[in-house]
């Protein structure tokens, strides 16, 4: 079927792991996917923490100026001297964690099993996880472990190459 | 009407699109699939997803606040 058989192919580079970042390569993996794609994900660096079990993954304002939440009509940025406090990170993430539910975008954890679902090939940075010590068994099951290799293998023959 | 309706009011960006794919794969060829959405960014994304997978958007409209898709799955 057509729909099965684009015979197009998008390789993306992952390598941040904070909630913000984590949607671009996800939200664009998986509608590649459903648009008949084949799909490659090389994780690497922080990249890697989105494949982890456990997802604990947040967000700071720390540092960038061009993140202003919505509230009750206005936008409101948090200055970087109130940033660097303890406490504003949890802060600024529960607030995009109930932004996200409130919007009915999808949470990371449910595009990440769509992706597995839509057979997006994962592939682990060996480096990576040897150098931040994280072990396959901390990870989800599906991707398979390789180096930069692997993805120029895959990054010459896709139609489609982002970093990310 | 639709062979299939499938309910994506509410959702966002893409979360559209991959329910319609997974619906479209249950339906035989030539089915239709109707789906309903509140997602502005649907309407160019539905024209996109089907040039782009070789399905047919027969027509969109809008009831209410809802935009209404009719896909049939040539893919």
């Amino acid at each position: 079927m057509l729909d099965e058989t684009n015979a197009k192919s998008m390789s993306i580079i992952v390598t941040k792991g904070t909630l913000d970042w984590a949607y671009p390569p996800f939200i664009l993996a998986t509608t590649a996917a459903a648009m008949g794609l084949d799909v490659t994900m090389f994780f690497t660096f922080y990249g890697l923490h989105l494949l982890k079990k456990d997802l604990n993954l947040k967000v700071s304002t720390l540092g960038n100026p061009g993140m202003e939440m919505p509230m009750g009509g206005m936008h409101m940025a948090m200055p970087n001297i109130m940033a660097a406090l303890p406490g504003a990170s949890a802060l600024t993430t529960n607030m995009m964690k109930n932004l996200i539910k409130k919007k009915g975008v999808a949470s990371i954890q449910e595009l990440r099993d769509l992706a597995i679902e839509a057979d997006v090939n994962m592939i682990a940075c060996q480096m990576t996880m040897d150098l931040f010590e994280i072990k396959r068994e901390d990870m989800i099951d599906g991707p398979s472990v390789g180096g930069a290799a692997s993805w120029v293998e895959v990054a010459t023959k896709s139609d489609i190459n982002l970093y990310i | 009407m639709a062979d299939m309706i499938l309910d994506a009011k509410g959702l966002n960006c893409p979360l559209p699109i991959l329910r319609a794919k997974k619906a479209l794969k249950e339906l035989p060829s030539g089915g239709t699939l109707e789906v309903q959405a509140t997602d502005p960014g649907a309407v160019k994304d539905f024209e996109a997803f089907c040039r782009t997978t070789g399905n047919e958007l027969v027509e969109h409209h809008m009831d209410g606040n809802t935009y209404v898709f009719l896909i049939r799955h040539t893919g």
